[in-house]
């Protein structure tokens, strides 16, 4: 049976989840910011679908479509905010919107 | 040094998901150009997912992912139209090299521990695992309460986004 190693594909989880909070963090558009979270919610979908193909136990593919839900979700209202955001600023720079920063 | 097909195909789907995540990340020209890498990466993840023997998983990643929630994306990037939607570094530059510093050291130190990390022996697959059948089995018994709140939770989003992006809530007639 070919199998790709366990560590392998955690490996490139952690790789893809690094590269999406470096993007949450770093990048100033509100839309990339929304995306690289997409980027570590994959991430994390991946690690969930390696140990549960390592262990043999679908538990874990339940919560990975119970992530995507909530992706889903996210990326609505998210989006819906960014619309709305845009509508009354003109502008999409998270450090335009920092009311709630201390 | 045998490398079969799907292993051989597993670092091909990685390096294209790695690539594109990167496209999305560090691309700063075009908001368009990031959103449709960022579909190049969800299609090479769900080519990864059916690798890792949850075909129907994958089928789901393709279709929420790649289609909804990416088509979700591009039309709000074409609908704002941003010229010039990069806006350049974080303000302030020091608080920037440090969250790149601290995420390619959490990244070094994951990495350096992974070879030495025991997970234990896998289990056998049945011969159905990951297919239709068998997460809808699970889906609609064991976490059917997942699955109800998980309607909920849509539910609530989509009367949000409605609530969010509608023009004004005062003068709707």
């Amino acid at each position: 049976m070919s199998v790709v190693p366990l560590t392998h594909v955690i490996g490139l989880s952690m790789i893809l989840f690094v590269i999406g909070a470096l993007g949450a963090l770093l990048r100033r558009n509100m839309i990339v910011v929304l995306m690289s979270i997409e980027v570590m919610l994959n991430a994390v979908n991946l690690a969930l679908v390696a140990f549960s193909r390592h262990w043999a136990d679908a538990a874990g593919q339940m919560m990975v479509i119970v992530v995507i839900v909530v992706a889903a979700s996210e990326v609505a209202v998210g989006l819906g905010i960014v619309l709305s955001l845009f509508r009354n600023r003109e502008s999409l720079d998270v450090e335009d919107v920092s009311l709630l920063r201390w | 040094m045998s490398a079969s097909v799907p292993v051989v195909m597993f670092y091909a789907l990685g390096l294209l998901a790695v690539l594109g995540s990167l496209g999305v990340v560090f691309n700063v020209r075009n908001t368009v150009a990031g959103a449709l890498s960022l579909v190049g990466a969800m299609v090479s993840l769900a080519g990864i997912y059916v690798l890792l023997d949850a075909f129907f998983i994958g089928a789901v990643q393709v279709l929420v992912y790649a289609g909804a929630i990416m088509v979700l994306f591009l039309f709000v990037v074409m609908l704002l139209n941003l010229r010039g939607g990069n806006f350049g570094p974080p303000r302030r530059r020091a608080g920037g090299v440090f969250a790149l510093l601290v995420g390619l050291a959490a990244l070094w130190w994951g990495l350096d521990l992974l070879p030495g990390a025991f997970f234990g022996t896998g289990a056998v697959l049945p011969a159905d695992f990951g297919g239709y059948r068998q997460v809808g089995a699970l889906l609609f018994t064991d976490y059917v309460l997942a699955f109800e709140v998980a309607s909920l939770l849509l539910l609530a989003a989509m009367v949000g986004a409605v609530i969010l992006a509608k023009r004004d809530i005062g003068d709707a007639e």
